[in-house]
């Protein structure tokens, strides 16, 4: 466990600084040892040991009890769920995440500044009342109600509402991680390709998509951590029916509300489990960036 | 081939970037657009490329309207202020790119475009640096890069946008007179933008003295120097 927290760590460290090493700017070696030990510690306690007591009770009673619960039908369920959401969301993440940030990063137009603070609304909106504004929208009393129920269509307490809620938790992470960086490249290298005689098509797949899939790919990796994380905006539209409508989160809540805590246990560690596997997927990514040219992709 | 420039102007949400101009570079011949900061050098450039739309005026190649051509197919070779190399590819794929990008009945073989990229870099006097990538190469060599990128696609005419910009005195004197070179080499028509007077008389069969989005007069170096039209034009010169 301890040795993942470095890992995780050092993207920030390396994004505010893209030649790290001790230089003159870096202070007496003495006080460096003491903040790095000091984030470590604090990083141990705030983040590691949580992470390391839950893995540890799912296991209290033998990794047989653990792995028994999570085949419970309902738990199986949960996990297919959280898997399925995740699998919608993403493609659709990377796709309109792309078009946003080039569109904003671009061209210039009226309303930039409005698109960009819109992109950024899920950032500063409580999930919960993300998912309380789907149900007024979706629900059966809701507004869309007079045109969704003689179509037979059902958004609210079913998969539909559960893939919005995550979209729109989701959304701002890759446009986010994507506008500042094509910012900094410029438009020129794309200009370049067209003065050479390519299409558009063909400068996007052989410009633009290499100059930020670093990025990008680490954008995906973490959207697809929070999406399969996500309980507040998913708790209030999924109407938590087991077996049915309940993700992983929304399932652990319940298990612990039962008394069942090998269960709960047992998905959390799962759950937490999937998303170190991402992380550590992401910090190996700017670990093993083939090449030069790459890290001069990726500031 | 002929550039003819009538009237072309650019503005920007009501700043005038580009008075209407009016200018013809003739065949073969290489013009250096001269001016301060702000005169509107590069929003010409880039009105030739096709990488702006003129708000107004029409453009000519060889006699025939290319106003609404699209930049592919005005095929120009444009070398960009920072060079705007692939950074992702090495030396060789970017000088073969243009013509990698060709449309598949176009396209040269593989061996052909290696064939072609070896005696550009050859050209350019980079042998030997193929498989470097752009961000090993020094100010120079990535500026002749990007010359050789440029000339790869066989373009029609070739635009420098401060092609020398960046770099220190001696290696700019030294791409300078390889800029020449390649021009009298290759007879493209040319058009380089500079602030730098000295580089543009030396080096200009004709210069275009811009200022404040107009273009002020244009004429051999000499001329100009002998017969500045305005007082911009004589304050410039003396000046520099
Ligand atoms: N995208 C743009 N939006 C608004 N104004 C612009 C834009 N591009 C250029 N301008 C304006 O047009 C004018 C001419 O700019 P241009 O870049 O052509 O000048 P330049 O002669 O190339 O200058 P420099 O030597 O500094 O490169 C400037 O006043 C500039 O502020
Ligand atoms: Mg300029």
């Amino acid at each position: 466990m301890s040795d993942i927290l470095p890992a995780v760590c050092a993207p920030a460290i390396r994004a505010g600084h893209p030649r790290p090493g001790p230089g003159p700017a870096s202070g007496p070696p003495a006080m460096r040892r003491a903040l790095i030990l000091g984030a470590a510690a604090v990083a141990a306690v705030l983040l590691a040991a949580p992470l390391a007591v839950i893995l540890a009770s799912a296991l209290a009673e033998g990794p047989r009890a653990a792995l028994a619960a999570l085949a419970e039908p309902a738990a199986r369920s949960a996990i297919g769920l959280t898997l399925l959401v995740a699998a919608i969301v993403m493609p659709v993440n990377l796709v309109v995440g792309i078009a946003a940030a080039w569109t904003v990063a671009r061209f210039d137009f009226r309303g930039k500044a409005a698109l960009l603070a819109l992109i950024e609304l899920p950032f500063s909106v409580s999930p919960v009342v993300v998912g309380l504004a789907l149900v007024l929208l979706y629900g059966s009393g809701g507004i869309l109600a007079p045109v969704l129920a003689p179509l037979g269509v059902k958004i609210v307490f079913a998969l539909p509402a559960i893939v919005l809620a995550t979209l729109f938790i989701t959304f701002p992470f890759i446009a986010r991680a994507l506008i500042p960086l094509m910012q900094e490249q410029g438009a020129a290298e794309e200009e370049a390709a067209l003065t050479l005689g390519a299409g558009p098509l063909r400068m996007f797949l052989t410009v633009t998509l290499p100059n930020i899939r670093w990025t990008l790919l680490q954008a995906v990796l973490l959207c697809n951590a929070r999406a399969m994380g996500e309980f507040g905006a998913v708790a209030v539209v999924s109407g938590k029916i087991r077996g049915q409508t309940a993700t992983m989160p929304i399932m652990i809540e319940m298990l612990y509300n039962e008394y069942l805590s090998t269960a709960a246990f047992a998905m959390s560690g799962l759950l937490a489990a999937l998303a170190l596997v991402t992380l550590a997927l992401k910090a190996r990514l700017e670990d093993v960036r083939p090449g030069a040219a790459a890290a001069r992709g990726h500031p | 081939m002929q550039i003819e420039i009538d009237g072309l102007t650019k503005a920007y949400d009501g700043t005038q970037a580009l008075a209407p101009a009016q200018l013809t570079v003739p065949s073969g011949v290489l013009m250096a657009l001269l001016g301060p900061s702000g005169s509107g050098k590069t929003t010409l450039l880039r009105l030739i490329a096709g990488l702006e739309t003129p708000s107004a005026g029409r453009l000519f190649f060889d006699g025939a309207e290319a106003t609404g051509l699209s930049v592919q197919a005005r095929r120009s070779g444009f070398v960009f202020q920072n060079y705007a190399l692939f950074r992702h590819m090495n030396v060789a794929r970017n000088v073969g790119y243009g013509l990698a990008a060709r449309p598949r009945r176009d396209r040269p073989s593989r061996a052909e475009i290696a064939a072609r990229v070896d005696s550009l870099l050859t050209l350019v006097r980079l042998d030997g640096f193929a498989e470097r990538f752009p961000d090993q190469l020094s100010g120079g060599q990535r500026q002749r890069v990007a010359f050789a990128r440029a000339l790869a696609i066989e373009p029609r005419l070739l635009l420098l946008d401060e092609p020398f910009g960046a770099l220190d005195a001696a290696v700019r004197r030294e791409l300078r007179t390889g800029l020449r070179r390649i021009h009298d080499e290759t007879g493209l028509t040319t058009i380089f933008v500079t602030h730098d007077q000295q580089e543009a008389m030396e080096v200009a069969d004709q210069v275009a003295v811009m200022s404040t989005g107009r273009i002020e007069q244009v004429g051999r170096p000499e001329d100009l120097r002998n017969h500045p039209r305005t007082p911009f034009v004589r304050s410039f010169l003396a000046a520099g």
